[in-house]
């Protein structure tokens, strides 16, 4: 886009915010129910770009992006007015009656920075409460999703205000030159390495960021003695690495760290379940282009990691998919134990004992999420305790994702800021606090010339000592 | 500089580097997290505000000649709130809060977690010295961090007491002072931080933040502004005027991020105004306001020049209408108003930070508006009015960090209100509660058991497994029933 043109483009969208429209709450609600509209009636123009894109099953698509946004708009139209209206705030200083509360207003006008592995899903999902807050937006799909970036920029325009929501496609360059403008907050889904380059562009400007990255979340698999438990833990593993994306996502299980002894058992028991769930290259997400098939690829090129493969390990230079792949305790300084995976390979770390794996976690940076697989109570205990991650989720994968309920974000390596749920539309919000008070009631002891009974008084009531208050304001005590 | 000064910089940078391992192994072993390990900090810290209140009060008059009302009022009062406050609902902070979950998730329980961030970064300003430094290391504490706190070297004396005292009542293996100027706290800035809070101006609020991008760590940073009070007629001007003055000059004689910069009104309603203001100043410092004890000084001779330069600026002189007595060598301002200052002039620039007072004119007052969202978002914002309408205007078209109607500053005190900016005037908000959660990450934890399996998750996919799929999803429990016993299994 030239240069002229965005200027134009971005012009455009502050004046809209500036002419206030974005405020109402009407406005906000017939943004979200065209965002639903958007949803049911291109549903399968949708799944096709994810498809074409990513390879997507339609299950997938709809389990991890239509049906996510679904609810999400949904949850968001339920709660709209009770999220816009003040909140009351108690006042505990009783000589100075006011009333107090904490209005909601939106920031102004915000940058979405998508990502490519659920690019319709990430892209929307901050949208829904950028908008729900009341803020302009311009979304910047990623381009390593071409078709979904295009889907993006042709229907947006079609069903939202297009003076208030922009999509601006491009690479980095466009990137780049969106992050040189001042934005009142800047929301990122991305790698590591360009979350401190959208920070530290940020930062010129003192624009609040949210930063969603990744990092290498760990599933603990804990001996399971139910042969029902293991059957179901196994097979929301196997679904946790390979069934969202093909591992390509922040949220996949990236590791497991099980006890030596049971390492056995559950490779078995993780081939049969492959077998079932992906028995064709078709039925998980593809790699979603050269530079990452590369990437992975060279994973495996590793002499130590290449001989500790005990399940899949072919790679199709041709269609540049790799089967789903196990590897049991690769050297823990390769590349494929130091780097977030993003990608079909599962490796496996065996411990002496399954609390060791506490340890392990705690010497790497803080991943999104820690999941873990036990019926031991203690064991959770001290995970939630010793630990640091984003979340952590017992007894599942993924699922964390879809509840409304729970803040979804990083910390440390793995971002800061949260999202989903009233926790979007908080992250677009400023609190504001807004005291008022009547010209009725005057204290003179508040101004100066100050004197030492002014000084008492006063901290008779800083106190809440208010009888000694009275006293001293009486003239009857001193000190 | 050549030598010496790289050996000190590395000297510096080596220190800091230093500093924060120790932290962190301290922090590693787990000591800061226990609730009876923050308890204690904060009984100490609250044991040195009230046994060494007096030596407290002498470092502040020390660096801002604060009138010992002042003192109290703002620094000693609301550090010891902090500090109760922190205690007597610490144990319900810490406390993972239970929330409900839907039917997607179904059955699971979930809750939210709150950790210390790990090893924290403050770095206080100069205006109110103990209180910007104590009350963020009280958040920071309370929500079980090991701190770093590096109080200004603009107000030295308040910083060599709390290098003094804050080991003499804390953990000093958690809590650490660092004081220094320019080149300690770029080597601090070196370092990776878990959270980084700073409190000051925009300008160094910058490099703060870029520096916490090479790590990726949050910031919270208090920054200032042009704080607007906007003035009705058909107000008690008596009343507004008084309490605006204490929210100006009764608060380090106008050096706080809070304090009413200027004030703007209608062109009819502004002279009256004026000589409201003019009597209300004379009441309350008399005729020789310089010689004044209930008035702080400047800080230093470079604010002191900055300001003088303000007065003298052409544009700005011939208005003044009350005030302007300077005294260099004791570092005084009267406190001065001025009448129809221009938009352009020089004091309407940046923020004043100090004891004068420009009044805006404006044809109507709602054009008060249109002038104050021209300008980058304050801290703070006032309105004074008796007109109901005016004031839903003013909450819902202007934004800043805080608003106040018909007073100024009190919202600060509140400890139920967050206290942060907005745009320029920062980002992040902190006291009471806000002051914990400032220094905690919100750990989302859900837990499932492996009973209730719901096949239609995993592949291979059918179109009943989809439509199940869909009615979990969208929260339609009749649709869900519909399908799993009324459709064919497969």
């Amino acid at each position: 886009m030239a240069a002229a043109g965005l200027e134009a483009v971005l012009n455009e969208v502050r004046d809209t915010f500036e002419g206030g429209k974005t405020k109402s709450l009407s406005w906000r609600k017939s943004q979200l129910n065209a965002l639903l509209r958007l949803l049911v009636e291109t549903e399968d123009e949708i799944f096709r770009v994810l498809k074409e894109d990513l390879g997507k099953h339609r299950v997938e698509a709809f389990r991890d992006e239509i049906g996510f946004l679904l609810k999400s708009v949904n949850y968001h139209l339920d709660n709209i007015k009770k999220w816009m209206a003040p909140k009351k705030v108690d006042i505990p200083i009783a000589a100075f009656p006011s009333t107090c509360e904490l209005v909601a207003e939106p920031l102004g006008v915000v940058l979405l920075i998508s990502s490519w592995n659920f690019p319709i899903g990430i892209s929307l999902e901050p949208l829904i409460g950028a908008i729900s807050s009341g803020n302009a937006v311009v979304l910047k799909p990623s381009e390593l999703a071409p078709s979904s970036s295009a889907f993006l920029a042709n229907t947006i325009p079609k069903y939202l205000d297009p003076k208030a929501v922009k999509v601006i496609e491009g690479g980095p360059r466009i990137g780049e030159r969106l992050l040189e403008h001042k934005w009142d907050k800047i929301f990122f889904t991305g790698s590591t390495r360009i979350g401190r380059m959208v920070m530290a562009a940020a930062a010129k400007h003192l624009t609040p960021v949210a930063l969603e990255l990744g990092g290498k979340c760990p599933a603990i698999v804990d001996y399971l003695s139910s042969s029902r438990d293991k059957k179901v833990a196994v097979e929301r593993v196997v679904a946790g690495k390979w069934g969202s994306c093909n591992g390509q996502a922040c949220v996949a299980i990236d590791y497991l760290l099980v006890e030596e002894k049971f390492a056995p058992i559950l490779v078995e028991m993780i081939k049969g379940t492959l077998k079932r769930f992906y028995p064709k290259p078709d039925d998980t997400a593809k790699i979603v282009n050269e530079h990452h098939f590369q990437r992975l690829s060279n994973l495996l090129k590793n002499p130590s990691v290449t001989s500790s493969i005990v399940h899949g390990g072919s790679v199709d230079y041709k269609n540049q998919t790799i089967e789903p792949t196990v590897v049991l305790d690769p050297p823990l300084d390769a590349e494929i134990m130091t780097e977030e995976i993003f990608g079909p390979l599962l490796p496996i770390i065996t411990l002496k004992k399954i609390e060791d794996s506490i340890g392990f976690i705690k010497a790497k940076p803080k991943p999104l999420v820690i999941y873990a697989f036990t019926n031991d109570q203690k064991l959770k205990r001290r995970i939630v305790d010793e630990t640091s991650s984003g979340s952590v989720t017992f007894n599942d994968s993924l699922i964390q994702y879809v509840c409304d309920t729970i803040p979804f974000g990083g910390i440390g390596e793995s971002g800061f800021g949260s999202y989903h749920g009233k926790f979007t539309f908080d992250m677009f919000s400023h609190e504001k606090p807004v005291l008022k008070r009547s010209f009725l009631t005057e204290f003179s002891f508040r101004y100066p010339p100050w004197n030492e009974q002014k000084l008492q008084l006063l901290r008779r009531l800083y106190e809440f000592d208010y009888f000694g208050f009275a006293l001293v304001w009486l003239g009857l005590k001193r000190r | 500089m050549g030598d010496v000064g790289k050996r000190d910089e590395v000297l510096h940078s080596e220190n800091a580097a230093m500093v924060v391992r120790g932290l962190r192994e301290s922090f590693n072993l787990g000591k800061t997290r226990s609730f009876q390990w923050r308890k204690n900090q904060l009984e100490g810290i609250l044991r040195m505000i009230e046994e060494r209140e007096g030596e407290i009060m002498e470092a502040l008059y020390s660096d801002l000649a604060k009138p010992q009302m002042e003192s109290f009022l703002h620094e000693i009062s609301m550090a010891k709130g902090a500090c109760m406050v922190a205690l007597k609902n610490l144990k319900s902070w810490m406390k993972p809060e239970k929330v409900g979950t839907l039917l997607s998730t179904y059955p699971s329980t979930s809750s939210i977690v709150p950790e210390p961030f790990g090893v924290v970064l403050i770095i206080s300003a100069w205006n109110y010295p103990f209180l910007l430094s104590i009350e963020p290391v009280i958040g920071a504490i309370a929500a079980g961090n090991a701190v770093v706190l590096k109080p200004s070297e603009i107000s030295p004396a308040t910083s060599s007491l709390l290098a003094r005292l804050l080991p003499q009542y804390t953990d000093n293996l958690c809590v650490k002072v660092v004081e220094g100027a320019v080149t300690e706290t770029t080597a601090l800035l070196e370092q990776k931080w878990d959270k980084i809070f700073y409190t000051g101006n925009g300008r160094v609020g910058r490099l703060v933040m870029a520096a916490a991008a090479k790590h990726l760590t949050p910031v919270v940073l208090e920054l200032g502004g042009k704080s607007p009070v906007v003035v009705d007629s058909n107000i008690d001007l008596k009343v507004a005027m008084k309490r605006i003055a204490v929210g100006k000059w009764g608060c380090t004689s106008g050096q706080a991020c809070i304090a009413p910069d200027y004030i703007i009104t209608t062109k009819s309603f502004a002279s009256k105004v004026a000589d409201e203001m003019i009597a209300t100043v004379q009441k309350f410092y008399g005729k020789n306001p310089l010689e004044s004890t209930d008035l702080a000084r400047i800080v230093n001779s470079n604010h002191f020049a900055r300001l003088s330069k303000l007065l003298d600026d052409d544009l700005v002189s011939g208005k003044i209408v009350y005030g302007g007595q300077r005294d260099e060598k004791r570092l005084r301002i009267a406190p001065t108003l001025m009448l129809d200052v221009p938009e352009d002039s020089l004091i309407m620039r940046d923020e004043i930070f100090g004891p004068l007072l420009p009044i805006i004119t404006v044809d109507k007052i709602q054009d008060s508006f249109d002038f104050i969202n021209s300008r980058t978002k304050p801290l703070a914002a006032y309105l004074f009015t008796n007109d109901k309408q005016l004031e839903k205007m003013f909450v819902e078209n202007v934004s800043a960090g805080g608003m106040c109607v018909n007073d100024t500053v009190l919202h600060m005190a509140n400890k139920n209100l967050p206290f942060g900016g907005v745009g320029e005037s920062g980002t992040g908000a902190y006291h009471g509660k806000f002051s914990f959660d400032a220094f905690s990450h919100k750990k989302s934890v859900l837990s499932r058991n492996f009973g209730g399996e719901i096949g239609a998750r995993y592949p291979p996919y059918t179109p009943r497994k989809q439509k199940i799929v869909r009615a979990l999803l969208s929260g339609d429990i009749i649709g869900l029933i519909m399908i799993l016993f009324f459709s064919k299994s497969s």
